[in-house]
This record gives structure tokens, C-alpha cells and sequence, in this order.
């Protein structure tokens, strides 16, 4: 080896901030062609913000962009496409309507020399190029009927075809059968001798050291360090994604543990999750840990009553129920904090008392008809004790910062007044001081007897709160441990589905 | 991982927002039901009144649809892309009722002339709906509502300065006979028809624009992604459908001679009856030029069947609107129908 | 967005002042105008749509369209003349009327609850579907012997006033609905429906249900102004009403609802039932036919949603050119 190779992609002191959030600080990073290279770290330590910035959709707002060498400028996904860089999100971006082959040459059909869309070559150059991946599908399929595994594979045969010298795969497995992740594997061991520099972006660390050259660390978006993956393991990895002091967090407070108030028996719904089990007390906390993808929110939704388990069991109070819809579910005092608050969690267009206020129309309404002045005093009660910030309970919540409107949704869910409280990713894209405060309000809730189910991915967080921590795994319960007996370790290894 | 033998699956993607959607292959189906219906209805209506078998008879369905069925292949380059042009009616009847009063006043002038006329009259009414909807970021349903008034007052308007009707003895016999004139044995309107539905089919089969049409309709947010040009593509739809209007505009007035300002009043329902029975999904994305044909010859067949068999005519608006509800339930029934069959068999894999 | 909110406020203050220059125009035009008899005059010609209206910005609001009223009145109006003729009871005419009005509502309601059909296609199929059943039960007949009791319901006034018959039922729905939508839980659960459906299911909301009741009703309204136009008119015949489904839908767009749902108020749409009414009044003395009046309903409907957009991409242009201006004299 003379010269030191030029890497393909060079990043130096990213920055990226949105709203009161610093995504991204300070970020330097080098990709070098024929490299497979993983980006590891938390949800919320900024690998997405990353990924989004060299595919064009983000510009960052400090710091160099090079590719093959020359500094650029990346305004737009076109113009990251055109330098040769293709991202595969998890949600695949196709046309359903059409066949692999079109999804592949979309906007760059092959023409014949009269100009007409070369149907027979398209088809054949892009079962080659399926051929060459040793992949089993025909280029004629209609891409509605694929798996999220083969829909990846053609985006992956488009990045191809674009003469992709970089291709970002955003957690490319969550969705995939192990079967279906070697089938990847393969693929991407190929595009690695091809030249093709390949950033892995990945929460799962065993695939980390089955595919990965080196792997770059992100924490709270930073850049922690980057080093051969032969050259590092699983323990230091870890405590570089969550080293941080657990202080930053509220610890919790003493809450008295009562009496069974959930318990959930073999519950099953077939390809989604299986055999699960647990209890529940009042004014315990009990936190679902586990990967993106390991079943956790499904198991609240049958709980919630939006999805329907098919076998097992789920005892309220000593009774057993079978919850039909939302309403049962509030019905019988069970309350459910959605993970995506704009698509489930909140009405944008509604003020922050008509958020609040929505499961309960029935409370603040006198024979049929709203009672505004109830509305509001409800909406401030809360407004108040989980410290709102806004211009009043009449302000639109779309105006309201991450941490406030995800404090409206916890309002409204409160003042159904449930037993149980099931908190699906609560803090997710908030920024410090108002994680603190949430947990805060957490810990309160425990204390008054509130029973609660902590689904989340991010570790201190769970080992923080936590009373009893169940970890699932691909749908199975993997993991189970109390307050003392958890570590971040031990629980990272039952989510990744690690055997000690 | 696996005890029991069965691979549990990861949570998987989240369901499609909006209508499901129909492979590329089960259009081909539709098309080929559409053709078995066809028969069905020629072979129950045949066996009781065999003068339905005619060769004379199959001429009067196809002339009966001619019209319509340009229409429908302007308004399926619409709905592909994911809007609806609901102005079609009137922008028929303007350019009809223009053409033939062009023709009335200028009787020695040049039939190519006229008949430029109004399709050019199409185009720039289509080219007003395409620059509302695609520039001025109108939603087609509100904008083509809209124009379908304001074109309707309009031939009012223009009827009211000029003349209430336009006969058949006004115009030149040269124009007329467009309509009657035949080309080896086949009437003209039925092969200008023709032509039209080959070359747009064509077009969105073998050009880059045509296919970048359907990824518009398909998934507007990729298609952005690849740096497709919507608004573009969507004024060019728009422009399309007005000038195919324009074309059946000229040709209804050479058809049906008599010509006033109420012509084509509800021809968009017959329209959108066509191309939802012919398969074309109404959120956009996919369908063929030649199921929006099949879908106008089938509701034509109908048509003359229930006059051959002297069942009142009274029941036809009553069919459409069957035919449209059943196309909708059955389309809905089949896609959920291949989702459910596609899922089972992977998991088998 | 607080700019949305008032952007809605300043929509009806915008039809407050056009229904106020369409008066003045009127008043300009003739002595009448501002007469009682011209008052009767106006609203009676617009009450059946302005009934159908009520129930449609609701669907609307809910995120859904039904365009099949129009042929729902016709149909309820050839059932009622149907069982008159045959010598039924009027009481029980009507009564069946309402009755086929709430069943093909229901239908509808069906179709895109159950099996989550586009409310677009589906009733423009069941608009087809209703007026070839009113066809088909009347054929190109019409019941026109209806007795002056019940005539007297279509195009009499109360004692003492102006005002139709039809105008009171109008006005004691408007106070219902107004109720309902703006007061009420219903109406919380329909904007709520409107603007997330997934958050309002998620809150506990039967969204089925819900949407399954609002296409019923607009069933059994639409079927009540059949009973109202076929009143008006002495005259039950297939072909009442037909084309109305539009002029329904323009009045509650033009009234500042969002065709996507969501959005919008019945004072809106009541102003622009009125200012429609005072439009084609206004119109009339300018001895414009009724087809060309068609025109300026189809620009005011086209300009209400083009007006808005186009300030908006003005106002954005000139934040930009300021932000630019401003950057440069810094740098």
C-alpha cells in the first residue's frame, strides 16, 4: 500500500439544530470506498439527522461537506443522488403500482434509438443486476406485493444501477427475519468488493460485528469515537452509546408498591409478538425495554384495545377482560400515550384545551353540549401541574416545542383518570430539560398510585424509572429484571438478543 | 430465537395511507373481465334479441361511445396523476356549440380550420384548469367544479350574443359529414376514436413522460424525491384533457347537428362512470387507456342492450350508478383479496 | 396555526362584506329589493339547497363528500307522489319519503364505513344509482295533485310575515346543527375526525359510527327538502333537483370549509347561502339569465380557494426578499 486511500465522503464539524434541539455538534466523519462502516448510538443521539444530511433533505448549519474529494454543497436529494449517494430508509420509497424493473429506472428509462422506453432492455438490465446480487426476484414484479425486505433489495438494485459510490442503509434489519438480514448481508459483502463505501446505520450490535469494518459512535450528537470493529467489543460500545451521568436524569422517587392491578398471561398475536407475560402494581413502574421493532408498542395496542391479541389473557384488577376498542380501554382505566404524537398523539390544528379534553368530551359537556369554562379549567389544572409552557390553553398545540406538547398529551390522558398509564416512547425528540421534567412528572404519577408500563429504547432512561424491567426481543420476552438486578449491559444484551 | 419452531416477524411496515392499491397484473385481469362481461352481455341479450348480434348493431355501440370515449382517455391522464377534471361536460359542449356556429357563419371556410378551432378552444380551456390546479395549488375536485360552471355560463353567454341553436342546416354538409363519412367501411368517428386511444395509450406506455405520470399517481412524495416535475406533469394532464374535449367537442357537433347551449350537460358522470369501471384507480397511480375504453364500451353495450330488449330507458342512470358502486366494492374486495394471498404465501416461504 | 385561525375569521368578515355589497347593489338596482316580497322571493328559490347544505359541511368537515342529495331528494320526491297518487295518507307519504332518504344515506354510510370505499366514487354511484331509481319508479310521469295544505308548505309564508315555511324549518335546523357542530361533543369529534383520524381513534372516538350517522342524515335531510321542493312546486318528478349536489357543495366551500376536512364554520356557509341567494336576486334585476349566473358562482367558488393561496405565495415571496434585503446589508 503507497498512498492512504481518499475517503468518498469526508464530513468535518457538523452542526445541526431544529428549534431548541442540537441534533448535531461538531460532527467529523470519513467514509473510504469498499468500507462497511456502522453508525451506532442511541435513538436521539443523531445517526438519522446524519444520514438525512449527506442524502440532501437537511442542510447543515456548520462544518464542510466533501465527496470524492470536492467540497459540496448538498441542497437537495436530486443533487445527493447525482454525486453518488443513495440512501435506503426504512420505509422504503417506491412506486406500488409499478414493477421492480420501473422503481428501478424511474426518470431514467432506457430508450431505444426512436425515443420509446426500451421495455425488453430495462427488464434485462435490471435482472442482471438482480442476477449479479443473487437475488431471487423478477425485474416483471409489482412492488405492492413485496416483503420491506425485498422492497429494500430494489432500492438497493436502484442505487446500483445509479452508479452509487456511497449507500446509506438506515436500520435497514428492524423490519427483517434473520433469514432475510444474511440475505442482506450477502448483498452488501458483494457492493463492499464492488468499491461501494456502505454506512450501516444500526442499533444492533451483533450484526454490527458480523458486517461492519469500523464503526463510528454517536451520543447525543456527538461524535464519541470511531475504530475497527476488530479492534473494539461489545461492553466498550456500549459504554460509549450511554455513558452518560445517570444524574442528568430526575432519579426516582419512593413510591409505595401496591397490589396487582394488571397482569397480562400468554398473550399472542401470531408474527407480531408471542407469550407474553407480566405484572403489574399500582405505583410501580414498569419499563419495556428493547430494540425498535422488538414488539413493545404492538403489545400496548392490544392492551389499548386497537389490535386484537389472539390468545391469552389480560386480568384488571383481579377480573378478566377482553378490551374491543379505545373506549373499553378507557372504559376500564387503562390509558395509552401514543409514540408518534403528531400522527396519534395530538389534533395539530386544535388548541391545547381541545387536545386535552377530547377523551373525555363527556366530563366537560352539560346535556350534550360543551361547557368551555370546564374545558379550560381542566386544561389549566394540568397546564399547571405539569408546567406548560404556552401563551394559554386556547394556543394552537402545532405552536407549542417538542417537550410542552408532549406534556398536552400527557394531560389528556390523565385527566381520563386510568389505573393504568401506558407511556409509549415519552420523551422522544425532547430535549434535556424537558426529558427531566417528564420523568419528573413520571415518578409523581407512580407515587399517587398510578400503575405504569414504560415503553422505551432509550437505556438510562429505563434503568432510571424502572421498578421491574421486561427486555423483548423479536417478540419474546428475553429479560427480565428488578431495580437492582438490571444493568445497562444486562439489558442490552437481552434486546439484542444476546445469550450470556 | 425460535422455540416453537415458527419465526416470529418484527413489527411490519405501517399500513399505506389511504386506498390499497392493485398490482400492475390484476389490471390486466380487469381488462380481461371487462372483455368476459362484454361477452356475458352480448351472449344474455343475444340469445333473446339476436338483431343485438349485428354487425350493424356493434356499429351503433361503438358510434354511441366514440365520443365519450375521447373523453375518458383525457380524463384517465388526469386521474392517473391523482386529480379529477369534472369541467369535461362543459368544455364538450363550449367548443361544440363554437365549433358549430364557427362553421354556421363561415360556411366556405376550411374544415381543418374549424376544426382546429375548436380543439384549440380545448387546450386553452385545459390549460386554465391545469394552470388553477398545478400553479395556483388548488385541489382539482374544488378547481374543475368550479370551471365547469363558468365554462357552462360561458357557452350560455356566447349563445345568448350569437344564437340560441345551430341546425343541421346551417352548417356545411362537409362538417357534418365527419361524422358519417366512412373509411373502409368503418364510420370516421369510430376510427378517429380509435387513433386517439392507440396514440395516448401509446404514449403512456412508450414515453418517459407517460411513465413518470404514473409515478406521480403513485407516490407523489418519491416521485418528488427523484426530481420529477410535478407541477409540470399535472398542468400537461390538465392541457391534455381540454384538448381532447375540444376534439369530441367538434366531433359532437358534427354528430348530433343540432347544437345548443345545454349539449353535454352531465357528460363528466358518464365519464367517470368509464374510467372507474375500466379500472382506473381513483386515487391515481395506475389503469390503462384501454380499460377506460372497455369501461365506456361496456356502460355503451348496456345502453343498447336495454334498448334492444325494450326495457325502459329509465333504468339506465340507475345501471351506472350500480355499475361504478360494484366496480368500487369489487376492486376493493380483489385488492385486499391479493394483499391477503401475497402476505400468507411470503410467511409460507 | 393562530395565522389559520385568523385567516378563517377574516373569510366570513370577507362574506359579511360581500353579502353587504351585494345588498347595496341590490337596493341600488331597485326599490324592491329590500322589500318582503323580495326577501320571500330570495330565500324560498335557495331553501332546499341551504337545507342539504347543513348536513353536507358537516360530511365535509368530517373529511368526507356525499354527492348524492340531490338524487336522494328526487328519489324521496317520486316516492312521495307515488304513494299520494295511490291514494296514501300524506303523513304516510312523507313518512316513507324521510324513510328512503335515511335507508340510501345508510347505504352510503355503508360503503364507506365498512368497507372504507372513497366517499368520492361511491356517491357519485349512488347519485346515478338514486336518480335512475327515481326513474324508474316514476318514469317520465309527475304527480302534480297535491293538496294546498301541503303546497301551502313549499311556497307559503308564516301568517303575519314574509317568510317561508320552509325558511322557519331552515332556521330551526341551523340552530341544531350550529348546536351540534359548534357546541357540542359531536361536533369536537367531527374536527377532530377531520383533521387526524388516527389521533381521533386513538381518543377514543368511533369514527365509523360516527361518519355512519352523518351520510344518514344527510340521507334523511336531502329527503325531507324533496317533501319541501315537491311542496314548491305541487310537482313530484324525476328529474327535481337534478344537478343540485353542486350548488350544494360550491355554498359550503364558498363558506370557507376545507374540501380536505377539518375546517370551517357554519356561519360561513350560512353567508354564503345568503350571499349566493342575494347573488342570483341581484343578478336577475340585471335580467342575466339563470345559466349565466353560473359563472360568478364558479369564479367565487374557484377565487375562494385560489385568493388565499395566492396571498399566501405572495407573502412568502416578500418574507424571502426581505430576509434576503436584510442579510445583505448585514454581510
Amino acid at each position: 500500500m503507497t498512498n492512504p486511500p481518499e475517503p468518498i465522503v469526508e464530513l468535518r464539524g457538523i452542526a445541526k439544530h431544529f428549534g431548541g434541539v442540537q441534533a448535531l455538534q461538531g460532527v467529523d466523519f470519513r467514509l473510504f470506498p469498499g468500507e462497511v462502516h456502522a453508525l451506532v448510538g442511541e435513538n436521539g443521539a443523531g445517526k438519522s439527522t446524519l444520514v438525512k444530511i449527506l442524502a440532501g433533505i437537511y442542510r447543515s448549519d456548520a462544518g464542510v461537506v466533501k465527496v470524492g474529494g470536492k467540497v459540496v454543497e448538498l441542497r437537495s436529494p436530486t443533487q445527493a443522488q447525482a454525486l453518488g449517494i443513495a440512501v435506503v430508509y426504512q420505509e422504503p420509497m417506491l412506486f406500488p403500482d409499478l414493477d421492480v424493473a420501473e422503481n428501478v429506472f424511474m426518470g431514467r428509462h432506457p430508450r431505444d434509438r426512436f425515443g420509446r422506453v426500451d421495455w425488453k432492455r430495462m427488464h434485462r438490465e435490471v435482472d442482471q443486476l438482480l442476477t449479479s446480487l443473487d437475488v431471487s426476484l423478477s425485474s416483471h414484479t409489482p412492488v405492492q406485493g413485496l416483503s420491506v425486505a425485498e422492497q429494500q433489495l430494489v432500492e438497493i438494485a436502484k442505487a446500483l444501477s445509479l452508479q452509487a459510490r456511497v449507500l446509506v442503509l438506515d436500520e435497514p434489519t428492524a423490519a427483517l427475519s434473520s433469514h432475510e438480514v444474511e440475505e442482506l448481508f450477502a448483498i452488501v459483502k458483494q457492493l463492499r468488493e464492488r468499491g461501494v463505501a456502505v454506512l450501516f446505520v444500526s442499533h444492533r450490535l451483533d450484526e454490527v460485528f458480523k458486517i461492519a469494518d469500523r464503526l463510528t459512535v454517536l451520543r447525543d450528537g456527538t461524535h464519541i469515537i470511531t475504530a475497527p470493529v476488530s479492534k473494539i467489543n461489545t461492553e466498550e460500545i456500549i459504554k460509549h452509546m450511554v455513558g452518560r451521568e445517570l444524574s442528568n436524569l430526575f432519579p426516582k422517587g419512593e413510591a409505595e408498591i401496591g397490589e396487582v392491578v394488571l397482569e397480562v398471561r400468554h398473550l399472542t398475536r401470531p408474527g407480531v409478538f408471542a407469550d407474553v407475560s407480566f405484572q403489574l402494581r399500582r405505583g410501580e413502574i414498569l419499563g419495556f425495554a428493547g430494540l425498535v421493532g422488538a414488539g413493545r408498542t404492538e403489545v400496548a395496542r392490544v392492551l389499548f384495545g386497537i389490535d386484537r391479541a389472539e390468545s391469552g389473557e389480560i386480568w384488571l384488577n383481579g377480573k378478566k377482560v377482553h378490551i374491543r376498542s379505545p373506549q373499553h380501554a378507557m372504559d376500564n382505566g387503562i390509558a395509552y400515550v401514543p409514540e408518534d404524537r403528531h400522527q396519534q398523539g395530538l389534533v395539530m390544528n386544535f388548541s391545547i384545551a381541545a387536545n386535552v379534553t377530547l377523551p373525555i368530551l363527556q366530563q366537560v359537556s352539560r346535556l350534550g353540549l360543551l361547557d368551555p369554562r370546564r374545558e379550560q379549567k381542566i386544561a389549566g389544572e394540568y397546564s399547571s401541574q405539569l408546567h406548560i409552557r404556552s401563551e394559554g390553553v386556547e394556543q394552537l398545540v402545532n405552536a407549542l416545542s417538542g417537550g410542552n406538547q408532549q406534556k398536552v398529551v400527557l394531560s389528556k390522558w390523565l385527566a381520563t383518570n386510568p389505573s393504568v398509564l401506558i407511556l409509549d416512547e415519552p420523551t422522544r425528540g425532547i430535549d434535556v430539560g424537558a426529558k427531566a421534567e417528564v420523568h419528573h412528572i413520571i415518578s409523581d404519577l407512580a407515587a399517587r398510585g398510578l400503575a405504569i408500563i414504560l415503553i422505551s429504547s432509550e437505556l438510562p432512561e429505563v434503568l432510571a424509572m424502572a421498578d421491574q424491567v421486561i427486555v423483548l426481543h423479536e417478540g419474546r420476552v428475553t429479560g427480565t429484571f428488578t431495580r437492582s438486578e438490571a444493568t445497562q449491559e444486562r439489558v442490552m444484551f437481552a434486546a439484542t438478543g444476546q445469550e450470556r | 430465537m425460535t422455540t416453537t419452531g415458527q419465526e416470529v416477524e418484527p413489527a411490519k411496515q405501517r399500513s399505506r395511507v389511504g386506498q390499497a392499491r392493485l398490482p400492475g397484473q390484476v389490471s390486466r385481469v380487469r381488462e380481461l373481465g371487462l372483455l368476459i362481461v362484454l361477452l356475458f352481455i352480448v351472449l344474455i341479450v343475444g340469445i333473446q334479441a339476436p338483431r343485438f348480434l349485428s354487425i350493424d348493431n356493434f356499429e351503433q355501440i361503438l358510434l354511441s361511445v366514440a365520443i365519450l370515449a375521447i373523453v375518458a382517455v383525457g380524463e384517465t391522464l388526469v386521474v392517473l396523476t391523482r386529480n379529477v377534471d369534472l369541467s369535461v361536460g362543459s368544455m364538450v359542449g363550449i367548443t361544440a356549440f363554437v365549433t358549430a356556429y364557427f362553421f354556421k357563419q363561415l360556411p366556405g371556410i376550411n374544415l381543418l380550420l374549424g376544426i382546429l378551432l375548436g380543439c384549440a378552444l380545448g387546450l386553452v380551456l385545459g390549460m386554465v384548469n391545469g394552470l388553477i390546479v398545478s400553479f395556483g395549488r388548488v385541489p382539482a375536485i374544488v378547481a374543475t367544479l368550479g370551471t365547469l360552471y363558468v365554462y357552462r355560463a360561458l357557452v350560455f353567454i356566447v349563445a345568448a350574443n350569437t344564437t340560441t341553436q345551430v341546425n343541421a342546416s346551417d352548417v356545411p354538409a362537409g362538417y357534418l359529414a365527419l361524422a358519417t363519412t366512412q373509411i373502409f367501411g368503418i364510420p370516421a368517428l369510430i376510427l378517429i376514436a380509435a387513433v386517439v386511444a392507440v396514440i395516448v395509450g401509446y404514449f403512456l406506455h412508450a414515453s418517459q413522460s407517460g411513465r413518470q405520470l404514473y409515478a406521480v399517481g403513485s407516490n407523489p412524495d418519491a416521485a418528488n424525491m427523484i426530481g420529477i416535475r410535478r407541477d409540470r406533469l399535472v398542468f400537461a394532464v390538465f392541457a391534455a384533457s381540454g384538448l381532447l374535449c375540444g376534439l369530441a367537442g367538434v366531433l359532437w357537433g358534427a354528430r348530433f347537428a343540432t347544437v345548443d347551449a345545454t349539449d353535454a350537460t352531465g357528460l363528466e358522470l358518464q365519464v367517470i362512470a368509464a374510467v372507474v369501471v375500466g379500472g382506473v384507480n381513483i386515487f391515481g397511480g395506475s389503469g390503462t387507456i384501454l380499460g377506460a375504453v372497455l369501461g365506456a364500451i361496456v356502460l355503451g353495450t348496456l345502453q343498447n342492450a336495454l334498448n334492444i330488449l325494450n326495457i325502459s330507458q329509465f333504468w339506465l342512470q340507475a345501471l351506472y350508478g350500480a355499475a361504478i358502486i360494484v366496480a368500487v366494492v369489487l376492486d376493493a374486495f380483489i385488492t385486499r383479496w391479493v394483499q391477503r394471498t401475497l402476505l400468507s404465501r411470503r410467511k409460507k416461504a | 396555526m393562530k395565522r389559520h385561525k385568523s385567516l378563517l375569521i377574516s373569510w366570513e368578515a370577507l362574506l359579511v362584506l360581500l353579502l353587504l355589497i351585494g345588498v347595496v347593489i341590490g337596493s341600488v338596482l331597485s326599490p324592491y329589493f329590500l322589500s318582503g316580497f323580495n326577501f320571500y322571493a330570495l330565500t324560498s328559490n335557495i331553501m332546499e339547497i341551504a337545507i342539504m347544505a347543513l348536513p353536507m359541511t358537516l360530511i365535509i368537515i368530517a373529511g368526507e363528500i356525499d354527492l348524492s342529495v340531490a338524487s336522494v331528494l328526487g328519489l324521496a320526491s317520486v316516492v312521495l307522489g307515488l304513494l299520494w297518487e295511490s291514494g296514501h295518507p300524506m303523513w304516510l307519504a312523507i313518512g316513507v319519503a324521510l324513510l328512503v332518504g335515511l335507508v340510501a344515506g345508510g347505504l352510503n354510510g355503508l360503503l364507506v364505513t365498512k368497507l372504507a370505499l372513497p366517499s368520492l366514487v361511491i356517491t357519485i354511484g349512488a347519485l346515478a344509482l338514486y336518480r335512475g331509481l327515481a326513474y324508474v319508479v316514476l318514469g317520465d310521469q309527475a304527480v302534480s295533485d297535491f293538496p294546498s295544505s301541503f303546497t301551502n308548505l313549499g311556497f307559503g309564508t308564516i301568517p303575519g310575515t314574509e317568510i317561508p315555511w320552509s325558511g322557519l324549518i331552515f332556521a330551526i335546523l341551523v340552530v341544531i346543527f350550529v348546536a351540534v357542530l359548534h357546541f357540542s361533543r359531536l361536533g369536537r369529534q367531527l374536527y377532530a375526525m377531520g383533521n387526524n383520524k388516527e389521533a381521533a381513534r386513538f381518543s377514543g372516538v368511533n369514527v365509523s359510527r360516527v361518519k355512519l350517522m352523518l351520510f344518514m342524515l344527510s340521507g334523511v335531510i336531502a329527503a325531507l327538502a324533496g317533501v319541501i321542493f315537491t311542496a314548491r312546486f305541487s310537482s313530484a318528478r324525476p328529474d327535481n333537483a337534478l344537478g343540485f349536489e353542486l350548488a350544494v357543495v360550491t355554498v359550503v366551500l364558498l363558506g370557507g370549509v376545507n374540501i380536505f376536512g377539518g375546517r370551517g364554520s357554519l356561519l360561513g356557509v350560512v353567508l354564503a347561502i345568503f350571499i349566493v341567494a342575494v347573488l342570483q336576486d341581484v343578478l336577475n334585476l340585471l335580467n342575466i339569465s339563470g345559466d349565466i349566473q353560473s359563472l360568478a358562482i364558479g369564479l367565487l367558488l374557484v377565487l375562494s380557494v385560489l385568493g388565499p393561496n395566492l396571498a399566501r405565495r405572495i407573502q412568502v415571496v416578500i418574507t424571502h426578499r426581505r430576509l434576503a434585503a436584510g442579510s445583505s446589508m448585514q454581510s
